[in-house]
Formats: C-alpha cells, structure tokens, sequence
C-alpha cells in the first residue's frame, strides 16, 4: 500500500505533462511586403519559448509561402519523418530533407521517402501588412 | 514454474536463505513495540532516498536556478508539490523517530556492553541526519535558506582553531554563493546519503551480530522475528506514512521569497530542530560565544558517544533506571525550553516575507524600491514587459513568478542584456548602479496579485521617493523599516509635522531641530513639493 501510495504520485510527477503556461501566442516575423509571391522564403523570427522553469528568447525559422498579400502559410523548419532541417530546392521546385531524402511539393504534403506526413504549419495570419505566427500544428489538407 | 524460478534463483544467489535468515532471527521474547522505532527511521531514509531523487529531475542546484526550478516543481509539475511536501516534512519527520530511537535506548540502558559500537553508530546517524537538516536547508535558496546558512556558515567560521579551513570547505569564504551552494548540494546528495547507508549497514550488522537487547530478567525462550515483530514494524512504519503522507497532502511546505542577500528586514531562523542551538548562542556573548556555539554542543555530542562508558552498571528495568530517566527528562526538557524561548522571540512579521504576501500597495514599498517605479517609468520598460494591466508582450511578463531572478542577475542584464541572455533584443538600460539597485528592488516585490496596485503608485510619490533615494536620506532616516535610525523614522509623518514645517525643515534643520546633523537641502521647487508630499503620504 505504502509502496502504491509513493509510485502513483512519482509516476504522476514523471509522466504527466507540467501545467500549461501561458504563452505568447502570436509573434512577429516581418513584413509580408517584401516576400516573393508563390516562392518559399526561409524567415528568421524571435520568440519565447517555455523551458521548464525559465522563459528563453530563441530565434527560431519558417519556410514562408506568400500565396496573396492576405493569404501566407508557414511551415514548421523540420521534416516530420525524423525532425531533420529541410531546404527549398529551387531547381526542381520542391522541398528536400537531406537527410532521407523526403520531397514535399510547394504546399507541404509528401512526394516521395519516408515522410509519414505533410510539412506541420504555424498558424499564422497577416495583420497591418505583417505576419504574424502562432503555434505549430499538423498540416490539417 | 514459479518453484523452479526460485530454486534457481536460490541455488545462483541464495536470497531466500538469506531472507529465511533474516525473517526467523531469534530475538528476546521482550521484544515489544519500543523496538520498531529503527525500522521507521529507516523507512524515513528511504522515503527522502526516494522523494530527493524525484526532485532532482526537476532541480537545477544552482543559486541562479534553484529557487525558479522548485517553483516550477511545486506550481507546475504534477504532483510536484507533494513530492516536495514528502521530502520537506519527511525530513522532520526523520530527525523524530531518530531522536526518539536514541532516547527509547538510553532509557532502557541498550547501549550496555557489548552493545556500544551499535550505540556510537547510532550516535553518528543521528548527526548525519542533523547535517541533512543544515546543508539540505540552502537549497531552496529562498530568504529562509540564504540567511540561515549565512548563520550556520558564520558559526562554522568561528570554530577555534579550524574555523577558517571549515568556512573555505564549506565555500562559505566572503559570502554565500554559487561555491557554497555547489558544496552543501555536494554534501546533501553525494556525501551524506552514502555514508548514511554505509552507517545503518553496521548499525543493522552489530543490531544481528548482538542481538536484540533483552529486557532486564527476560529469561523466557527466544522468538523469531516473523511474524510478530514484522507485523509490528509495518504497523510502525504504516503509521509514521500515513502521517508523513496526510502532513504533505494538507500542509504546504513552506517556500518564501527569492534569497535576497540586501533585504535587511529578514529575520534568520534555522529548521526547528536547530532552533535549541540558536537560542542557545544567545547566553554567550563576545569571546565566551565559542562556548556556545561549539563547546558545549561538542560536549553533547562527546557525552553521547561516551554514554556507554560512562555507565556501566548491569542492565536494570527501566523502572529502577531513575538517574538515566532524570537525565533525558532534563535534556528533553532543556531542549524543549531553549526551543519554546526561541520561537516566543521569533517577531510575527516573519509571516509577511512569504510569497503570498509582499506589499499590498505603494504605501508599503521602501523608498529605493517606489524610486525602482520611476526608473521602470523613465526607462519605458512597460513598451515591452507587463507589469500589471497593459504592458506589451514582447518580452516577459515581469510579475509572473516564472521569471523570477536574483537582483544581481537583474542588474547585470540591465547593463548587458546580450551577455545575460544572448539574443535577446533588450537594449542597455542606461542608469546609476543606485539607480539600477532601485529597479531590481521594485521587481523584487512584484507578484500577480500586487503588480496592478504597485504600478499605479502616484506620480508625485515616486519621483519624491526618486529624489529621497537621489539624496540618500536613507543614510539616516527609516521608511517603512528600510534605511538606517540615526535620524527619526519618517513613517507617519503627516500626524507630528506640517507641510510648511517640513519644508523650512528642508532648507534649514537647525533652525527647527537645535542641535541636528542634518544638512540643509537645496532642492528645486518641484522636487521640495514631492519629496514633502510624498513623506507626508507616509
């Protein structure tokens, strides 16, 4: 009993996620002015980012798709097979993850290696001619 | 299968001979429920094994870290706060059952020959579980923490003789910081733990190798320790758990505020159990303070271990031991007198420093830390940093207590935020080191629940606590406990003097107040106005 008593909370205190804080949850990542139209552009942004017990300011990236001066998608930096950083290959018009080799067309989803599914997505919106960013989440196509 | 497993298992490593041996071991048919209290400080060990392991996933044993990652522990993780609660009131709990181990053996004399190894084993587990009370003490790293050790590591210093070898050990040399906590941490998970198992290993040997103690003319046929003595044992520690578990689940550990080694006001306490020692020090003044602090605890510790030689007579009832029960009524009595004294002068404001509390409003702000809203105003850190209603977001929340740093940590990053925290797009704040000092002190005390109240303080009082700081009057004068008392406290001001007093005061003291050392003050019009007005808020 005493034993349930002691593993259930350490079990709880291991595996349970901590409490949710509260983040910011748009941030700021340029002017959509000066981004070529239906031409991925890699975007470096600031942004904070909930390390355990601290609150880091990091620069993080996106693979920007300006579709209409309204209209952007961003897509989250790593290929969803291993977490690898995938590039724009400009010649053949697709995005390439070096390491296994996994294509995904212009609007993220998979053409061809191991990907298991379409490039994730921050969501993201255009206010006063800027992008804004929010969260990462799975492509929904 | 399940025979065969274990018949293999017994012929590759013979546990369950080892754990017959362990069970059916003969023990006096006097055994009894005084007896289980080992088993429980056992128990107890392993609990705080247990629960400090827990804790070290989620602690960072720096004094930059410690005190924001167990706030993460106890307000975020799951369960966090009754993991820590556990190991907190396990602690306690630890140095009862060993201090009540001890006395159960004197009383009944089981320290007698052969027995005194098991007793001097015994003796030093008692003040390995003291030094997991001192050195697990800092690591909370809040005010509590921090000016306790300043205490104990000043102590240490003063040893004769050794004194200055023991403060540079301890990393106590100059003051506490990064050297001392890496030590006490050192000490409190790599040094003790071991040498605690090691020591119950003999202590549990010499217990078998002597047998239990029998009760004086305890003539009756042996027993075996299963299953009578076993059930009691886990009755013991069933018990001990439950109380451990109900004090975690109901009791918040406390955790004060963040060590602030400028914040004067605090009032240093040790753990309860070193509270006996605290007053103690009080009787000895001067050069006779030694004494105190470490010759007549010495000589505690020499008359414990020596207990066995001293007395040496046969083992008697526990009825006709009066002189041995004479002498525990009067050390429990001493300790718990010394203790009483201790806390009935421990002032009640001690409370305020908790978390929960801090300054309601302006009014209950120093006036370096009022002066600190000015330059939050005058620097314009609410365009990027919240601080109570509005503030923008773009850097982090400064009432939001994941945050929280010390102030030397804050005034570094004033000066070099890149250095402090590469990347970030925070500019150099350019102001005094006084100036700065304000700043940090003001963000000291912000909590969710007092930012809005703190950071809507008038304008006139802030820039007149600016130009009280500016001028340092806190040379002399007191403000809401802060400053020194050369001169008189300024609190409540407005009910002994008038505005035009105070002003004519300004420019000549003497003039008012024969015989002052104050200077005369030159000040602009608009400062004379709020440096007066804000003193008569007061």
């Amino acid at each position: 009993m005493i034993a349930g008593a002691l593993s259930l909370p350490a079990a709880i205190y291991l595996l349970l996620p901590p409490r949710a804080r509260r983040e910011d949850q748009w941030v700021e990542a340029g002017g959509v002015a000066q981004l070529p139209l239906r031409t991925p552009e890699e975007v470096v942004f600031r942004r904070n980012r909930v390390d355990g017990w601290k609150i880091s300011s990091e620069k993080a990236t996106a693979w920007v798709v300006k579709l209409s001066e309204k209209d952007v998608v961003a897509f989250a930096p790593q290929c969803t097979h291993l977490g690898c950083a995938y590039h724009w290959d400009a010649r053949h018009g697709n995005f390439l993850c070096p390491c296994h080799n996994s294509v995904f067309s212009m609007e993220g989803k998979v053409l061809a290696g191991p990907a298991p599914r379409p490039l994730d997505r921050y969501q993201a919106k255009v206010a006063d001619g800027k992008l804004l960013l929010g969260p990462v989440g799975e492509a929904q196509l | 299968m399940i025979r065969l497993t274990l018949e293999w298992l017994e012929h590759r490593t013979g546990v369950e001979t080892a754990v017959k041996n362990f069970l059916y071991e003969d023990i006096p048919a006097s055994s009894g429920w005084r007896q289980v209290l080992g088993s429980v400080a056992i128990f107890c060990f392993l609990v705080q094994a247990f629960t400090g392991i827990l804790l070290a996933f989620n602690y960072a044993p720096t004094p930059g870290e410690a005190y924001n990652s167990l706030k993460y522990i106890v307000t975020e993780v799951a369960g966090g706060r009754l993991i820590r609660g556990l190991h907190h009131w396990g602690a306690s709990m630890m140095v009862v059952v060993v201090m009540l181990h001890l006395a159960q053996v004197f009383l009944w004399g089981a320290y007698k020959k052969p027995r005194e190894a098991t007793w001097m084993a015994g003796v030093a587990l008692l003040l390995v579980t003291f030094g997991y009370g001192l050195t697990g003490y800092l690591l909370p790293w809040d005010n509590r923490a921090y000016w306790g050790t300043v205490v104990a590591t000043q102590i240490a210093a003063k040893s004769p003789g050794i004194g200055h070898y023991l403060s540079r050990l301890l990393g106590g040399e100059g003051a506490i910081g990064v050297v001392t906590f890496a030590r006490f941490f050192a000490l409190h998970v790599l040094i003790l733990p071991p040498l605690t198992a090691l020591l119950i290993g003999v202590h549990v040997y010499l217990v078998r190798k002597h047998g239990v103690t029998p009760e004086a003319g305890d003539t009756a046929p042996k027993k075996k320790f299963y299953p009578e003595q076993v059930f009691r044992d886990t009755i013991g520690i069933f018990v001990a758990f439950v109380i451990l578990f109900l004090a975690a689940a109901l009791v918040e550990a406390p955790l004060g505020k963040l060590a602030d080694p400028t914040d004067t006001s605090f009032i240093p306490r040790p753990e309860w159990y070193f509270l006996w020692l605290f007053q103690l020090l009080k009787f000895f003044e001067g050069p006779l303070e030694v004494a105190g602090s470490h010759i007549l605890p010495g000589l505690a510790v020499l008359a414990l271990l020596a207990t066995p030689f001293i007395d040496r007579g046969a083992l008697r009832r526990v009825r006709q031991r009066t002189l041995a029960g004479g002498v525990l009524a009067l050390a429990v009595l001493g300790l718990a007198g010394l203790t009483a004294a201790a806390i009935a002068t421990t002032p009640k404001t001690q409370e305020a420093a908790s978390e929960t509390g801090g300054p309601r409003d302006w009014q209950q702000l120093s006036p370096e830390e009022l002066a600190g809203i000015g330059y939050f105003r005058k620097e314009n850190c609410a365009s990027c940093h919240a601080a109570g209603e509005g503030g923008a977001r773009i850097g982090p929340d400064l009432t939001g207590t994941a945050i929280r740093k010390s102030a030397a940590w804050m005034i570094q990053h004033f000066k070099s935020p890149q250095r402090m925290m590469p990347g970030t797009s925070m500019p150099p704040i350019q102001l005094s080191d006084a100036q700065l000092n304000a700043l940090a002190a003001f963000l000291l005390k912000l909590n969710p629940r007092n930012a809005q109240a703190l950071y809507s303080a008038p304008q006139y009082a802030v820039e007149g606590a600016m130009v009280y700081q500016h001028n340092g009057c806190a040379a002399c004068h007191q403000v809401n406990g802060a400053g020194m008392k050369i001169g008189p406290s300024l609190d409540g001001l407005a009910q002994r003097r008038s505005r035009e007093w105070v002003e004519g005061h300004f420019a000549d003291p003497r003039k008012l107040s024969p015989g002052s050392v104050m200077p005369p003050y030159r000040f602009t019009p608009r400062e004379l106005e709020r440096i007066t007005s804000y003193l008569l808020a007061l």
